[in-house]
């Protein structure tokens, strides 16, 4: 049949589309559903909460282990009460106040480097000095410096985002292209115009990665910190919010406090970072 | 307008050389030791010349022209552009790289074109715009004006840093190997098209290849360089065939073969 077909290409042997069966065809449903990693990962989450449902129900001890259904109906009533928005709220502005602190530092530190090599040297000592260094750790010394007070957040969340984002950055801009480079400088861009123009966009899939791991260490350093320290702030934060239902033994509440946590954190990955990478670094083909 | 010096030069101006390399030493560095990569090098390139640096690797074409481009300065003679010695990157000489990440990836087909065209302060806004869309066309990407770099193909990318140089309508392009990381077919159409784009607008390209098939499709004057370090050996003509030379039945490839590999072997 084969050797027919091969002596013989002829205009009806190779023409005809039968012999192809369906050269198009759209997926079917269920193809389509586990394609969609929403669907894949909202199923995982299902899955854990029947889990936790199940294990927590044969525990019967809802003081050290509260149900899913528990935690969901302590999440809704401090909720509803408003309680837990307005610790939330509370936390995400200190966070948002040291976090735009510390990507304002990273930008003038990267800036530097990017211009003077002393700039460089300064910025990769010191990254490779306090990087490491956990936020936490420096916050008896902040109490010291800024008092009980929003300060003293403000100070460790710049730490904690600072060096991540800086380093990032800085390596980021350190693997632009020569021919990049070198484009730029050919159509007359030297000094800050070549960093906003060159520079910054070619780095761009580095530093939202840096901003994404400062994000990641600002958020876990905000509430630690107010587990140890949120008595100093009246109002308080989500971390204190923590610490308080603990001291009155009521689990539930405290497991919804730290759903709380969670539900921040994916808020942030996938709807701010998720939708910049998509609009950016993946629409550019830059992403690896 | 170029000022003439109080002379009356204005007939002269023509004639006169575009780009002048005079006696050129380049010299660069490694991390162990200070190449010499061309040493005293000198031609003169005029308007609508598409001048050729061939010659095999380690003979410090692409040096040169990065040396042309501003990069890298002279340890010895001097560059000069319509008289004005060269001394830093400007956009009256725009470069044609190998790689195909020239393109910025962050930017459109058209994007790229404009952004080449407002960072130089040629013009901006809607001129921009619709230059951009000229020399887009003039390389047949029309249609894919709006398109991302990295949907495209390796040939299409070189031409959108070609319409990209062309564009900006500098003095002169500098071409380093453009289309030495294409396929062999993508390679033959896009000598092709540039010799079309060139009867079209007569820009003066000086282009850097170790191919010598390439050197004669290309060039109008070839420019032989022999290697370690970098030095003149000769300059030819080409008509754009590989045709015989000087009615003596030798054909131009093998001359420009016998003048960069049989040192001497010639009388």
């Amino acid at each position: 049949m084969t050797g027919q077909r091969i002596a013989q290409p002829t205009a009806e042997t190779v023409g005809t589309q039968e012999e192809f069966g369906v050269v198009e065809r759209p997926l079917t449903f269920w193809q389509r559903l586990s394609g969609s990693a929403l669907f894949r990962k909202g199923s995982l989450v299902i899955l854990i909460a029947i889990i936790w449902q199940v294990y927590a129900g044969h525990l019967n001890n809802p003081f050290v282990l509260p149900t899913f259904y528990d935690t969901v109906v302590s999440f809704s009533a401090t909720m509803m009460s408003g309680e837990l928005l307005a610790r939330t709220w509370f936390s995400i502005k200190i966070l948002l106040m040291g976090y735009s602190t510390g990507i304002i530092l990273a930008a003038l530190l990267t800036t530097l480097a990017a211009t003077t090599r002393i700039g460089n040297d300064i910025l990769e000592l010191l990254t490779a000095m306090f990087n490491p260094m956990p936020a936490i750790a420096l916050l008896p010394l902040a109490m010291i410096w800024f008092g009980l007070g929003v300060g003293s957040f403000i100070f460790v969340l710049t730490h904690s985002v600072l060096w991540a984002v800086a380093l990032n950055t800085n390596s980021g801009f350190r693997a632009v292209s020569p021919t990049l480079r070198m484009v730029g400088r050919n159509y007359g861009l030297t000094g800050f115009r070549y960093i906003v123009k060159i520079l910054i966009p070619a780095a761009f899939p580095s530093i939202l990665s840096g901003l994404r791991i400062g994000w990641a260490f600002a958020w876990r350093t905000l509430i630690a910190a107010e587990l140890v320290f949120g008595v100093s702030s009246q109002s308080g934060g989500l971390g204190w919010f923590i610490f308080e239902y603990k001291n009155m033994l009521n689990t539930p509440t405290v497991f919804a406090g730290l759903l709380m946590v969670i539900f921040v954190g994916l808020t942030i990955e996938y709807l701010l970072f998720g939708t910049i990478e998509k609009k950016t670094i993946k629409r550019w083909g830059m992403h690896t | 307008m170029q000022s003439l010096s109080g002379q009356d030069r204005a007939p002269a101006t023509d004639s006169a050389p575009l780009l002048e390399v005079d006696g050129v030493t380049l010299q660069y560095r490694t991390s162990d030791r200070i190449v010499m990569a061309t040493y005293r090098v000198g031609f003169s390139i005029n308007q609508g010349d598409r001048f050729v640096l061939l010659g095999p690797s380690g003979c410090g074409k692409s040096t040169l022209l990065k040396a042309v481009g501003g990069y890298l300065s002279p340890d010895e003679g001097e560059m000069r552009l319509r008289g004005e010695v060269i001394s830093k990157p400007g956009p009256d000489r725009v470069m044609v790289f190998q790689e195909f990440d020239q393109l910025l990836p962050w930017k459109t087909v058209k994007g790229n074109v404009v952004f080449a065209l407002e960072s130089a302060r040629r013009c901006r806004g809607a001129e921009a715009a619709d230059r951009a869309m000229h020399y887009i066309e003039k390389v047949n990407l029309g249609n894919f004006a709006d398109v991302y770099p990295h949907e495209l193909s390796g040939g299409m990318k070189q031409r959108v840093a070609i319409a990209r140089g062309m564009a900006m309508e500098p003095d002169i392009i500098l071409m380093d190997e453009p289309f030495a990381a294409l396929d062999a077919l993508t390679r033959r159409t896009m000598q092709e098209e540039l010799m079309r784009l060139w009867d079209d607008t007569r820009f003066t390209v000086l282009f850097v290849t170790h191919s010598i098939p390439e050197a004669i499709i290309i060039g109008s004057r070839i420019l032989l360089l022999s290697p370690h370090p970098g030095r003149v050996k000769t300059e030819l003509e080409s008509q754009g065939t590989d045709v015989a030379i000087d009615g003596s039945g030798e054909l131009l490839s093998e001359r420009i073969h016998s003048e960069l590999f049989n040192e001497g072997a010639r009388s």
